[in-house]
């Protein structure tokens, strides 16, 4: 069910939705409109060059739920031409025997802050939060990505190809997040990832409450929390439909709003709502809410109770980004449990493996590991296959992507990672990544580890020396 | 017996009483036995412990004695319980609520004089979620948060019992680097200038106490807690990271011989791994600290703990991130070391026997005769993040393997309601 409403399936959909996002821009009978552009920041992301590559031997996860030994992915033009068993060498491909190592999707972090908190974290790079109202959906992510966050490097180690860096959860909506491809480059909009949909964060929970009550403001409690969100998005409604008469009507064009151009893309099913929520109560509280103006939560962040109502997020195709065992570090994180993701998973429901951190987002891999053996102690029976899905294919689905990432299938881009071994191992390394094809990681090629413009002439130079 | 490791303190011994133990053997055999010392692995291990030690280690032809339990850890792995070196489990409940949370004081007029075991928590529920992680000793630090001086730290057993304290004031924690300069006043000089003249009024302890409350740079009550660290009785655990204060510390180091300094955080470390080897100063690390996250620590790498082995640094590993809950991620960490070139030896030497003896608690994190029984048994190499402990024995006894997170667990296992409530699971 998520597929659909996650637009999974398209680059053409997504630039559909994009187009008809807060106005149209056809002429009407009346004759010229005023138009919003929805892509004012467009991705000038150009993937490098690649070679054809026949990748073999190696120990294949599809991310799909499927392991092949022994198997084969051929690379052309940057895509994924074929996956199996006998696939013949064309002429002139690049052939890299993976005897003994493992293939797998690139890992796609759904939960990041790289570039708008980045490292070093002095206050200079804290850009993360527009704490100054409690409603900042006109804020977006990706004016404040720094391309040379030496974190961007370190999750390329870790195997990352794509990342969603969102604002933090500071507010009720804490603006615009922004999909990226995990390339070096001199601007946000180099790494922005080609017809990927906008996505908005949102907060539930004790930070708003916190923030703005500990200064006497609203909101002051999860009420509050509750009375911000519904006064916005009713705001919301009533500027599409303003725009949606102006459409169909002309006469004079209505006021732009920044903010409720964010919201009333989410209204429209353009903009993904990607939110921050810890408590199973308050998640379910939020379904209610979503119901009640028409829109869809792609995926509930952190999630630490999940596993209390992975049926509810079964049934509304919601899907869960949470950590492999953090808990404890504030109220709403205490019942926190390392079976947290199987269980989402075994519930039928949409699991993700996210970082939330600069460190962790360098093995996730290792967090999937931990996560799905401690499922397998509890009974919980996954197989290593189905939970890459936590990975990469899910994650993909929260965001719009799925139709072009997140998994080893024809026709995909070749977002691969080879790893030295067995990737559920503590001991396996990332050792090349190919990013639509190019590789762009090779850890015993010193020619192929970036430092970023910060770390260059530094002690370390991206942790190479 | 587990008394010489106390160090004769009456506080300390008063701390730790021991239960009467009834006389009891255990044969642990058939693993594959990790000793914690840096040795290779013992295949097809025997462990025997009487009571609350370890009796003998050896190869299959040891004897089992007669009457003894046998515990088969046939196909499994056995290690010495797991020594996490810097953590605050059990001093914080959670750590974003106040009252909770016993690491932080910043409104108090004391500084070294703060003792972490006035607030530890046996009962506190990351104890057992850290000892069914196979951890089953933790050195507590309370965080600098009104001087560079932290307070006094303790070391700890997991079993959550009323004596669980092994060592109270076990070290002075002291914060210099960027944290410290913070915390003197704003720069690297003003917290040298503070380090300096605090270990003063500690030295000069009573004598420049007599006619006024105030010291040079502590208050009578912080200097008479610093006496022992300033003496050279008390280790002073200091965290610093970038390669020049480690260079700094350590011709202090050399200046101020009778002073048990060990180091933790060190980042920078291998830049000046020659130099901390032959200071003798032992250092605490993370594996997982490999960003630029600040700018004394712009010389991160994975390979940090590697390169200071090689040096002849005695390097134990430790997980500083989530400190307060997730102490048992210390095995990750350590994991992570062997993927960046240790060897799983060092790995699992620098999480139970470099620990042990930095806090002078030699008789603790290795299985070898005259031991502590402090023993886990794994279901798989023990530094994979896919294994996990079946088994662990605190000094001999054998611990329950339940927490509050397995009685979640097993409460929403199902999501079919019955016809009670959730609530009525347990």
């Amino acid at each position: 069910m998520y597929q659909r409403l996650l637009m999974g399936s398209a680059a053409l959909a997504c630039a559909a939705l994009l187009a008809a996002c807060g106005g149209g821009s056809e002429a009407a009978d009346e004759g010229e409109r005023v138009s919003i552009n929805p892509d004012p920041y467009p991705s000038t992301y150009v993937p490098r060059p690649s070679a054809t590559t026949l990748i073999t031997n190696a120990t294949i996860l599809d991310g799909v739920g499927n392991r092949i030994d022994n198997g084969s992915v051929l690379i052309v033009e940057g895509r994924i031409s074929a996956i199996g068993t006998e696939l013949e060498t064309p002429e002139g491909a690049v052939v890299i025997d993976a005897a003994g190592k493992w293939l797998t999707p690139g890992i796609i972090d759904d939960h990041s802050h790289l570039g708008v908190y980045a490292s070093p974290g002095v206050l200079a790079h804290s850009d993360g939060n527009e704490i100054t109202g409690p409603v900042t959906a006109e804020v977006w992510a990706e004016h404040a990505v720094w391309p040379q966050d030496p974190g961007f490097t370190r999750a390329i180690a870790g195997g990352i190809t794509a990342m969603q860096v969102l604002p933090g959860s500071a507010n009720l909506f804490g603006g615009r997040g922004v999909i990226l491809k995990n390339v070096p480059a001199r601007t946000a909009q180099d790494m922005k990832f080609p017809n990927a949909p906008y996505t908005v964060k949102m907060a539930c929970g004790e930070n708003p409450k916190r923030l703005y009550g500990g200064r006497g403001q609203a909101p002051g409690s999860r009420m509050g929390n509750f009375a911000g969100y519904r006064q916005a998005w009713a705001k919301a409604v009533e500027y599409k439909r303003s725009w949606e008469k102006y459409e169909a009507e002309g006469g004079t064009p209505p006021a732009r709003d920044l903010e409720l151009d964010t919201l009333a893309g989410v209204l429209s099913g353009d903009i993904l709502v990607h939110m921050h929520c810890y408590r199973a109560d308050e998640m379910v509280q939020v379904l209610d809410m979503a119901d009640e103006f028409g829109y869809k939560v792609s995926s509930f962040h952190h999630g630490v109770e999940a596993y209390k109502i992975a049926d509810y997020l079964a049934e509304t195709g919601t899907c869960a980004s949470i950590w492999a065992d953090w808990w404890g570090f504030k109220m709403e994180a205490y019942d926190g449990i390392p079976e947290n993701l199987p269980l989402v998973h075994n519930a039928g429901a949409c699991a993700i493996v996210h970082s939330d951190s600069p460190v962790g987002i360098q093995r996730l891999n290792q967090e999937a590991a931990k996560a799905w053996s401690d499922g397998l102690r509890a009974g919980l029976e996954i197989t290593q296959a189905e939970a890459w899905s936590w990975l990469s294919a899910n994650p993909a689905r929260s965001l719009g992507i799925f139709g072009e990432t997140g998994s080893i299938e024809p026709g995909k881009a070749a977002d691969l990672v080879i790893w030295t071994a067995d990737p559920f191992s503590v001991y396996a390394r990332a050792e090349q990544v190919f990013i639509d094809g190019a590789k762009l990681y090779d850890l015993n090629n010193d020619s192929l580890l970036p430092v970023t413009d910060f770390e260059l002439g530094q002690p370390g130079e991206g942790d190479r020396k | 017996m587990i008394r010489p490791l106390l160090i004769g303190t009456a506080l300390a011994a008063l701390a730790c009483a021991l239960p009467v133990a009834s006389a009891e053997t255990i044969a642990i055999t058939g693993g594959t036995v990790w000793t914690g010392t840096g040795n290779a692995p013992l295949r097809n291990g025997v462990v025997i412990i009487v009571d609350d030690e370890i009796a003998a280690v050896g190869g299959a032809t040891l004897a089992v004695p007669e009457g003894a339990t046998v515990v088969s850890a046939n196909g499994r792995f056995v290690t010495p319980g797991i020594f996490s070196p810097f953590s605050r489990t059990g001093i914080v409940e959670v750590s974003a609520e106040v009252p909770s949370n016993d690491a932080f004081a910043e409104l108090s007029r004391y500084s070294a004089a703060i003792d972490a075991s006035d607030g530890f928590n046996p009962s506190a529920t990351s104890i057992p979620i850290t000892r069914i992680g196979g951890v089953t000793r933790i050195a507590v630090a309370p965080s600098a948060s009104n001087s560079l001086f932290a307070g006094q730290g303790l070391v700890a057993d997991t079993s959550g019992g009323p004596a669980s304290v092994t060592l109270q004031r076990a070290f002075q924690h002291v914060v210099l680097g960027e944290g410290g300069s913070g915390l003197s006043g704003g720069s690297r000089p003003a917290a040298w200038a503070t380090f300096r003249a605090a270990l003063d009024d500690a030295r000069q302890f009573t004598r420049r106490y007599i006619t006024s409350s105030e010291g040079g740079a502590l208050g009578r009550v912080d200097a008479e807690a610093l006496v022992p660290a300033a003496l050279g009785r008390q280790l002073i655990l200091i965290q610093v990271h970038r390669a020049a204060d480690i260079l700094r510390l350590i011709s202090f180091q050399a200046e101020n011989e009778d002073l048990d300094i060990a180091l933790v955080g060190v980042t920078e470390g291998w830049l000046v791994a020659d130099e901390l080897a032959a200071s003798g100063m032992p250092v605490i690390v993370d594996p997982f600290d490999n960003l630029p996250g600040s700018f004394e620590s712009l010389g991160s790498t994975s390979r940090n703990a590697g390169r200071l082995i090689e040096a002849g640094v005695p390097v134990a590993i430790a997980h500083l991130g989530s400190d307060a809950h997730l102490a048992r991620l210390v095995l990750q960490s350590a994991g992570n070391a062997v993927a960046n070139g240790i060897s799983q030896a060092d790995a699992i030497k620098a999480i139970t026997s470099v620990p042990a003896d930095i806090f002078g608690l030699g008789t603790l994190g290795r299985l070898e005769t005259g031991a502590v029984a402090d023993v886990v048994i794994w279901d798989g190499d023990p530094l994979e993040v896919t294994s996990a402990p079946t088994t662990v024995y605190i000094a001999g006894v054998e611990q329950s393997m339940e927490s509050r997170q397995t009685k979640l667990r097993d409460r929403y296992l199902s999501l079919e309601e019955g016809d009670l409530p959730f609530a009525y699971r347990k």
